[in-house]
């Protein structure tokens, strides 16, 4: 801190913190001061992501001319100003703020989950005496239900009001606060609900006490058993740090790792409780291979070999075309590179981790990965973004929070989208339109760029010509154009939309036409890993052209293979048109399956199992929209007799003779295509010219996003996540005028058609989504018997 | 001159009949050979034997999974497995006790703060079988169960030293 660069001489000061001088920035407060320099000053309320509040008052230092001990946290430093954080005046108010604190704290550290990592147990060791002076009674709170995530025992509370200001904001929600005054304060909900906010997990974490803690690790185990390894978040494309504590080589709870780069020191609740999945009852034990319509458990060498030669079969007898390979996009790096090894030594480009996207056209003009185009800390230092087709709160819940941060900060953020998501900070201009709208939508911000139709590509120049900007999309035009730093971003409902190459078209005709950068948030952990290891049809690891590209996720659908090789895939969920899919897999003759767990649909159409460790269980590397690899190491054995991913791809090379396969350790791997990746080149985020035909229905435009808690496997085992109300409030969505036209009421069950799909499902009324719409969220057990995410669909009453 | 008193202390055999001596006044003494099993030697009540999970006079089992006493364990003798119980309290579902491993050191007692764990007074018994040493929970509690007077009473005794 002392003789820092950045500070300006005019706005530096000079204190003495314990007779040490600094140099520090005029307004900074005296804990900033001391955490900067090592002085450890004890604290309850301060913490360095939230405002100050200064009511624990356990901070109090001694400062030469004051009458009394200051909080440190509060108190800003002045020129001059000494400071004593551990003479008698300051040692003595910090013991007797702690004999207050400690009064009505219940001293149940025994039964508390804290114990053992409780702040108020540390310092009640140097601060509290050794025998209590107080012999009245000791309050007792009730404890509230605030959620399946959040276990409260609110009698221990010290009323430091971190979850408060947490979630105020951080999350965005004034969810929790405090009602009553002194003793009578207490902590809750208001009214007695769940939290909502994806990132309410982080409460956990800022309560010093025992007051707020995880509910699925409740009891389960003492922080002093715990194993803490580093590992890499397996969820969205954020990538976010984390810690996994493993007890006995079983992974017991998920901690966030600190990154400012990335994830600062939040977590949102699905990348936290997602390990619960991890053991779920549907996790394969051992290889099976299916004899004569039953499943029976085998040996590896055993599978192995009949996954070979069945594969070989088809390859022969049918012709190598007739494979088709579907990779999850949250495999590692490592598992993606040697999968679509696999593939093309078969002989076959028909492998995809796109699995989500319907609209493939503009592949070829595609950048070498969808990627943010900024680092993400620079997100919420931008002036303006426009948002077409996300929600990141939901999608990329850390995303998420840095554009608010943004917004808050002054920038506009808008959206183009097909619901009117809720976003907890203000909104400077939205479109909801329905999803066949949304192309319109931003012809119509293009047409307010002068000029700018001679320039765009052919395919978009026809609808930029027709578009009669309205007064919204001229104000987002005129936001994008004054910004400083502006950022067009492309989401999961961009991607997955049935005509997601006119979109990119036309957000990068906008990006270029104001300045701004083209980014994309992308779905899963790994999607831009795929992208650099090849698992796409028509390039090769590192972007590596083919000549004869292979069919994309949707064709391997449309067009029935013979056999299937799935890395982690549970087609109903994980692919746009789930249903269809799994038709497509359980009419093959030969279906391999990899993966951790193998579902019920998976056990009737797979013939081999191949039990493969979860992200905790093998080593490999994770490429966030950043571009940032990071890699990380198994962090508990390898379950039952699974193995990693990467080795039993490796061995399945092996056994099919072909080259390439003779890596020895996921380095190898990464480092190799560090390379390839790093010496490729003529790509960019080259305009797309390029527009799919959609067929235009005469139903309800269906609205088929992800929910948060359905995104991938591992989430959507996890129980606790699945009681929240982000997954427990899955139902059919449409707004009062479109449901009294098709004459159906809230609550009502309804029969919903697409295409020859039929599924039924809940309705209720929802003001956010546009007319001539019908909101069915995908990957949900309500609606997996459903086509693609984006259609036309019928509906009837029951 | 060495020599010479060497000589004589051998030829009058005085080391022998010192020795004679000793024999001789505990002949005499009164012995303090117990005959065991028939007889047994005095025990303190802070005798660290078998070990015992107590209850309330209620019957509630006191252990609450704090796992203090599987932390101190010197030898790493105690397993505990716990979860929230129907009811909402905090419990084990296992807690195993290797009486192979485990020294007698007591510290499990010293360190449980709600006089669950406890070593008694018995030191009367055998393995027969592998994986008999394996003390589990409801072996613990039927020997807590069997010997609460005396385990309460020791206590007692003991408690204004503690």
């Amino acid at each position: 801190m002392s003789a820092h660069p950045e500070i300006p001489p005019e706005e530096a000061v000079t204190v003495h913190v314990d007779g040490r001088e600094f140099r520090v920035r005029k307004g900074a407060m005296i804990i900033e001061v001391t955490d900067a320099a090592g002085i450890s000053v004890p604290r309850f309320c301060y913490h360095e992501k939230l405002s100050v509040a200064a009511n624990c008052r356990m901070c109090m230092v001694e400062v030469e001319n004051a009458p009394k001990p200051l909080p440190a946290c509060a108190t800003p430093v002045a020129d001059g100003m000494k400071v004593y954080t551990r003479s008698d005046v300051a040692q003595g108010a910090q013991k007797a703020v702690m004999e207050f604190l400690l009064i009505n704290h219940p001293l149940d550290c025994p039964i508390c989950d804290q114990g053992g990592e409780c702040e108020l147990q540390d310092l009640a060791l140097g601060y509290g005496r050794d025998v209590s002076r107080f012999t009245e009674k000791k309050r007792v709170v009730k404890d509230k239900y605030i959620g399946p995530l959040i276990a409260t025992d609110m009698t221990r509370c010290i009323h430091c009001t971190r979850c408060i200001r947490m979630l105020s904001e951080v999350a965005g929600k004034m969810e929790l606060g405090a009602t009553g005054r002194g003793e009578n304060m207490e902590i809750g909900t208001y009214i007695e609900q769940s939290l909502e906010s994806e990132l309410s997990g982080n409460v956990i974490d800022v309560c010093p006490v025992g007051a707020l803690t995880s509910r699925p690790f409740r009891f389960k185990a003492r922080a002093w058993e715990l194993n803490q390894h580093a590992s890499i978040a397996p969820h969205d494309s954020i990538g976010s740090n984390i810690y996994v504590h493993t007890r006995r080589g079983r992974v017991m709870r998920v901690v966030p790792r600190e990154n400012e780069e990335i994830n600062e020191v939040w977590l949102s609740d699905r990348d936290r409780f997602s390990y619960e999945g991890l053991y779920s009852d549907d996790r394969l034990t051992a290889p099976m291979v299916k004899v004569e319509g039953r499943w029976e458990e085998t040996d590896w060498d055993t599978a192995l070999r009949a996954a070979v030669d069945g594969l070989r079969s088809i390859a022969d007898k049918s012709g190598a075309d007739q494979l088709g390979m579907l990779v999850s996009p949250t495999a590692t790096l490592e598992e993606m590179f040697l999968a679509q090894a696999i593939a093309r030594g078969l002989g076959t480009h028909s492998v995809d981790h796109r699995l989500r996207r319907s609209d493939p056209c503009d592949q070829d003009s595609a950048p070498l990965a969808p990627l943010l185009g900024m680092p993400l800390e620079q997100l919420e230092a931008i002036n303006a973004a426009l948002v077409v087709g996300a929600n990141p709160r939901k999608e990329q819940p850390i995303a998420g929070h840095r554009l608010r941060k943004a917004a808050l900060a002054g920038a506009s953020i808008m959206f183009v989208n097909p619901v009117d998501y809720e976003f907890l900070f203000p909104v400077h201009a939205r479109a909801v339109v329905p999803p066949s709208q949304m192309p319109q939508v931003l012809a119509g911000i293009c047409a307010c760029f002068p000029g700018v139709g001679s320039k765009a590509p052919e395919a978009v120049r026809s609808l930029i010509a027709g578009a009669r900007p309205d007064a919204d999309q001229q104000a987002m035009a005129n936001a994008l154009k004054e910004a400083d730093a502006a950022t067009v971003l492309l989401g999961n409902t961009a991607a997955a939309h049935p005509q997601a190459s006119l979109i990119r078209a036309l957000a990068g005709v906008i990006a270029e036409a104001s300045g701004a950068v083209l980014g994309f948030l992308p779905e899963c952990v790994n999607s831009v890993g795929g992208w650099l290891a090849g698992t796409v049809p028509h390039r090769g690891p590192a972007g590596e052209l083919v000549a004869t590209p292979g069919m994309d996720a949707r064709m391997m659908c449309a067009q029935p293979r013979k056999g299937y090789v799935l890395f982690n895939v549970e087609p109903e969920y994980d692919c746009n048109d789930g249903a269809g899919t799994l038709r497509a897999i359980a009419g093959a003759d030969f279906v391999v399956s990899l993966g951790p767990w193998a579902g019920a649909s998976i056990k009737a159409s797979a013939d081999v199992l191949l039990p493969i460790g979860a992200f905790t269980e093998t080593s490999g590397t994770f490429v966030n929209a950043e571009g940032r690899w990071q890699s990380f190491t198994a962090v508990a054995p390898a379950y039952a007799d699974s193995r990693p991913g990467w080795k039993v791809l490796r061995v399945l090379g092996n056994l099919l003779q072909l080259d390439g396969f003779e890596y020895t350790s996921t380095e190898e791997i990464r480092d190799d295509l560090r390379r390839r990746v790093d010496a490729a080149s003529g790509f960019s985020a080259a305009v797309a010219n390029c527009v799919a035909d959609v067929a235009k229905g005469n139903g309800l435009e269906r609205i088929g996003d992800v929910p948060i808690h359905a995104a991938d496997a591992l989430v959507r085992r996890a129980a606790s996540l699945q009681q929240t109300p982000d997954a427990t409030g899955i139902a059919a969505r449409m707004c009062a005028a479109q449901a009294e036209k098709s004459g159906v009421g809230d609550g009502t069950t309804i029969k919903v058609l697409q295409d020859d799909h039929v599924a039924r499902i809940a309705l209720a009324i929802d003001e956010r989504v546009p007319e001539g719409c019908i909101w069915l969220p995908s990957a949900t057990r309500a609606t997996a018997e459903l086509g693609p995410y984006f259609g036309s669909v019928t509906i009837e009453k029951i | 001159m060495d020599r010479l008193s060497n000589f004589l202390k051998s030829l009058t055999l005085s080391e022998l009949r010192k020795g004679l001596g000793v024999t001789g006044r505990h002949l005499f003494r009164r012995k303090i050979t117990v005959q065991y099993p028939e007889e047994k030697t005095p025990q303190s009540n802070r005798f660290r034997g078998l070990h015992a999970l107590r209850r309330y006079p209620n019957g509630e089992e006191r252990c609450i999974a704090c796992k203090l006493c599987e932390a101190v364990c010197p030898a790493l003798a105690i397993t505990i497995e716990a979860e929230e119980r129907d009811d909402g309290t905090r419990r084990t579902t296992r807690y195993d006790i290797d009486l192979f491993k485990c020294i007698y050191c007591g510290f499990c007692e010293e360190s449980c703060p709600v006089d669950s764990i406890v070593e008694t007074r018995i030191y009367e018994y055998a393995f027969e079988e592998r994986g008999e040493n394996i003390m589990t929970k409801e072996m613990l509690l039927a020997v807590g169960d069997k010997y609460e007077e005396q385990i309460a009473r020791d206590r007692m005794q003991d408690a204004a030293y503690r």
